[in-house]
């Protein structure tokens, strides 16, 4: 390294030559950080999302590598937020590869005390079943004048906020066909 | 809202920073107040006395913005002889039958006339005058515990940032909604609003700060009990016997809802299709019936009850998430089924294995006979969809992955459920399944899960029609040419083109901002905004110009899409025997209503009175001082050994405490206790007292509290913090309790969880917990542990003489 490379390598002679002179940037850039790359700049894909949190709405971009969410940033298109997300909108890539997440199906049994496996398949399957036989056993054609009710009271539902539009209208539409009337979500709470 | 809605939060800050004044009314000091100029620290479950306070200053001093209250508002309806308010009858309105808790509104109705002077002794302005009279700035201060001088200074403020050249913007939260008269504060600040011109306008309105990516979606189209897509109700056993009676009692004749048929006939075409003709009053009789409150809490106790055996849980944690959690847990645990859907293992989903009640030996695993399915969940961003946000906007977020696992979305579950039950029921010849037999359920479905298509669905919610998807919800009809799934979004997917994915940046538009994403209705993104013009359609004033109409192009113009009929002229005057919304005048901001006025006094609508008045909350540390009647009388309240109450102004439960969130957790949790980063930033659930009470309590910063109502005890980390004052109160000192409510037993982060301590007590209309003010002890050390803990609920409950049904 000549002389002139190891003056110009110092940062303050960057800081006190260059256009950086508050030394926040370029001046203050080692050899190592500027070889830095961001991950986001050998992402395969990058999709447009909504932050899953509140219903501030701000928007996301979902940076993909390899078939997995390698990043995501707030997206400064959005007239809403601007880039910005809080604490909670930037840690959401965790709420997709967190270590603690279940992606199998689990099963306990009447008086069980442990987990079980269960294949997808059979679990939809069991539950169609219950849900045919609870709405048999617990429905009401009338009130005791006679009046049309058309439903059942054994059959709740909770949850709804959390979900998309299109997510809502299924389960509304399904379970009123299925004459549930219990149907509920966080806006109540 | 910094600390819970902190990204929106920067319009705030982009407000001050030209010169708007921040105040922040919050028995809470958060981020919020560090960055407003005024922090009002009021005791929880006061508001009403310090908005009734504002309330009358605007009317004691003239405050008025006169011209828009006489032409936008029902100041000037004449109310019937019979009506008697609260001042005249010590509490209560006309029309209230101790008997049944409930009022019969018919007095509320108005007379008929109006008196544009607002003279009338009768009119609404001069009963709201009176009604708010004895809100004085010391009354607001003996109820609130805010002194006068900082009273009138927000009061000063307010109207002083009002009228044709200004307006106030009002925000709030669930902590006006967590109470036994919450919707009784959101009346409360429309008044005011209305009062000062600030509805409908730039920079005013009533801006609810919602809580979860979908809530108003997922209230738009209702997965609620007591409504269908687009806030038309769920019929009724005996009001509603068929679609003309349901019509007819529900549809205003004038105004848009008198096309509640078109709306209605639309979605029974969308569900049931070909099936729904004239001739079977388009299947509505396929509509299961109410007959009361189906709400969760009713839900609850149907499962305690045994009626109610099979439950979903769809991304909700109610055993954190709701108050009374062991309530919650020991419904749950008195099913016969229940699936859970989420992504972590939340405390719903393993109560029956590592619950509090397992632990004091109240439940024990090998008795609970409820069988449970786990099946993960997808996250957002590995599904398509729309979520729609706190301001109306539909934002469509794009698949980027494929969900791991089983993990399936919500959309794959209930379609490939419904497809399962269906095809057992196929060859059925029940009546009951008629109507799962008639659903439309034929969506495509692709890639490697067969998960259906969410753009398919969408389609179907905008609605169609002879010639394809529809434009607006003015095309839809009532005699089963169209279908329209929920017919406050037909519009966002108009040339079947996907609206909500709109994405022109921000930087490129003007500051509507109108291409990116789409608002219900019609995209409009501030509702009512006709009425940001005067009568004649000239803008209040210049700096507030957003709406106008031009006389010469015969239309209204605005950067928005205007909330009226684009050519309806301001001096536009009903023909007789007009109906809907030809039956408004040109001059009727508000298009929804039956009279196009906005309602300072609510002739209808409402179960616990027509005016907010301040009633205490159902457990509170003081008496009412301007009625006998303590609470709101209507209230719903619930028995049971589980759900015992805290004596009004009882010793043993000394303090009031109010529940809340903070910025690095979400809800009950599930989102965000599984976070390795989420649960560094904030490690354990803490409660937050002032020094005074850690004083007189001996608490110890950092140390261990107990908290004792008459539903349970928990423990908590000790935050002794000026950010919490003690308040002087009906003569009294009085100490808050601050406790954020996020924590349970599983995730990174554990703790116990407050909503634990709250018992069931339901504002009357909307069935919604009072989770923000109740009454509490606190004192020292560790909770006890095993049986030692439920003995120490009871020992409180007998020193504090609280009575209860065992039922």
């Amino acid at each position: 390294m000549g002389i002139r490379q190891w003056v110009e390598g110092w940062p303050v002679y960057r800081q006190l030559t260059g256009a950086d002179r508050l030394g926040l940037g370029a001046a203050a850039q080692s050899d190592r950080s500027k070889r830095l790359r961001a991950r986001t700049e050998d992402a395969d894909s990058v999709v447009q999302s909504v932050c899953p949190y509140c219903a501030v709405g701000c928007g996301q971009r979902v940076y993909v590598k390899d078939g997995a969410v390698s990043q995501i940033e707030g997206d400064p298109d959005s007239p809403i937020s601007r880039g910005r997300l809080c604490p909670k909108g930037s840690a959401s890539k965790q709420l997709v590869t967190s270590p603690n997440r279940v992606d199998r199906v689990l099963y306990r049994r009447p008086y069980g005390t442990e987990w079980e496996s269960l294949p997808l398949d059979t679990a939809m399957d069991m539950i169609a079943d219950r849900v045919i036989k609870t709405r048999r056993e617990t429905w009401e054609d009338t009130d005791e004048n006679g009046v049309r009710l058309n439903r059942t009271e054994g059959i709740a539902s909770l949850g709804g906020a959390t979900l998309d539009n299109e997510e809502n209208y299924l389960m509304k539409k399904l379970y009123t066909s299925l004459g549930a009337v219990q149907i509920e979500n966080q806006a109540r709470i | 809202m910094a600390e819970c809605h902190p990204v929106g939060f920067q319009w705030v800050m982009e407000a001050k920073n030209r010169g708007a004044k921040i105040i922040h009314v919050d028995p809470r000091f958060t981020r919020t107040s560090a960055l407003a100029h005024e922090h009002v620290g009021l005791r929880a479950g006061s508001d009403i006395a310090f908005l009734g306070g504002l309330i009358n200053y605007v009317l004691s001093n003239g405050k008025e913005f006169r011209d828009y209250v006489v032409a936008y508002t029902n100041a000037g309806a004449i109310l019937r002889e019979d009506f008697a308010d609260t001042e005249d009858l010590d509490g209560l309105f006309s029309g209230f039958n101790p008997e049944t808790g409930e009022y019969d509104v018919e007095s509320w109705a108005y007379e008929g006339g109006s008196d544009e002077t607002l003279e009338h002794p009768r009119c609404v302005f001069q009963v709201l005058k009176r009604h708010y009279a004895r809100y004085t700035p010391e009354v607001v201060a003996d109820i609130c515990g805010v002194s006068p001088e900082q009273f009138l200074d927000v009061a000063e403020a307010i109207t002083a940032n009002s009228g044709r050249r200004r307006t106030t913007a009002w925000v709030y939260s669930v902590g006006w909604t967590h109470h036994t008269v919450g919707v009784q504060y959101i009346r409360a600040a429309s008044i005011l609003q209305l009062l000062l011109g600030n509805i409908g306008r730039p920079g005013g309105g009533i801006l609810a700060l919602r809580g979860h990516a979908s809530i108003q979606g997922s209230t738009d189209i209702p997965t609620l009990f007591n409504i269908l897509p687009g806030y038309i109700p769920m019929p009724h056993a005996h009001q509603h016997l068929d679609l003309d009676m349901f019509v007819g009692l529900d549809a205003g004749k004038t105004g848009f809802w008198g096309n509640m048929r078109s709306y209605v006939v639309s979605l029974l075409k969308a569900w049931w299709g070909e099936h729904a003709t004239a001739e079977n009053d388009f299947r509505f009789d396929h509509l299961p019936r109410l007959t009361g409150d189906h709400g969760t809490y009713q839900t609850v106790y149907n499962q305690l009850s045994g009626k109610c055996k099979g439950y979903f849980l769809a991304g909700e944690n109610p055993a954190v998430g709701s108050a009374n959690g062991k309530l919650q847990r020991l419904g749950m645990a008195n099913l016969d089924w229940l699936v859970v859907r989420d992504m972590q293992l939340i405390e719903s989903a393993t109560f029956w294995q590592d619950g509090p009640e397992i632990a004091t030996g109240e439940l024990a695993s090998e008795e609970i006979g409820t069988e449970v399915f786990f099946l993960p969940a997808a996250s957002h961003v590995e599904k398509d969809g729309s979520f729609t946000n706190t301001q109306r906007l539909l934002q469509w977020h794009h698949k980027a992955v494929e969900p791991p696992g089983d993990a399936r979305s919500e959309l794959w579950f209930y379609y490939h459920l419904g497809r399962l039950i269906r095809d057992k029921l196929r060859d059925s010849t029940d009546p009951r399944d008629v109507p799962l037999r008639e659903l439309t359920w034929s969506y495509p479905t692709h890639g490697p899960t067969d998960e259906p298509d969410a753009e398919s669905v969408l389609a179907e919610i905008n609605g169609s029609g002879p010639d394809g998807p529809l434009a607006t919800f003015t095309a839809l009809a009532d005699d089963g040419s169209t279908s329209c799934g929920c017919w406050i979004y037909c519009g966002v997917y108009a040339d079947g083109h996907n609206h909500a994915a709109d994405r022109v940046p921000g930087a490129k538009q003007d500051w509507v901002a109108s291409r990116w994403a789409w608002a219900w209705p019609s995209n409009r993104r501030i509702l009512y905004n006709r009425a940001s013009a005067d009568p004649d359609g000239n803008p209040w004033s210049e700096r507030k110009r957003y709406v106008w109409w031009d006389a010469e192009k015969g239309t209204w113009i605005s950067p928005d899409v205007p909330d009226f009929e684009a050519t309806k002229p301001p001096d536009y005057t009903p023909p007789a025997g007009a109906r809907a919304q030809d039956a408004l005048s040109g001059s009727d901001p508000f298009i929804m209503q039956a009279d196009g006025k906005a309602w300072l006094f609510a002739p209808a609508g409402l179960t616990d009175g027509p005016l907010p008045t301040h009633y205490e909350p159902h457990e509170s540390p003081v008496d009412n001082p301007l009625y006998t009647q303590q609470a709101n009388p209507a209230r719903q309240t619930f028995g049971g050994e589980h759900n015992r109450y805290n004596p009004v102004a009882n010793e043993i439960y000394p303090y009031v405490f109010t529940t809340y969130r903070l910025t690095e957790h979400h809800t009950a949790g599930g989102m965000s206790r599984g976070l390795p980063y989420l649960s560094e930033l904030q490690p354990e659930f803490f409660c937050e007292v002032s020094p005074q009470l850690a004083e007189e309590t001996g608490l110890e910063h950092g140390g261990w509290a107990t908290i004792i109502s008459a539903r349970t005890a928990i423990e908590a980390r000790v935050l002794v913090t000026e950010r919490i004052k003690p308040l002087r109160v009906r003569g009294r000192t009085i100490h808050q309790v601050g406790l954020p409510y996020h924590w349970g037993s599983n995730g990174l982060s554990t703790g116990d969880s407050a909503n634990d301590l709250l018992s069931v007590v339901l504002d009357p209309n909307v069935h919604i917990q009072e989770a923000k003010a109740a009454t509490c002890d606190i004192r020292p050390g560790r909770r006890p542990r095993g049986a030692a803990l439920p003995e120490l609920v009871r020992e409180y409950q007998r020193r504090a003489g609280v009575e209860g049904s065992e039922a």
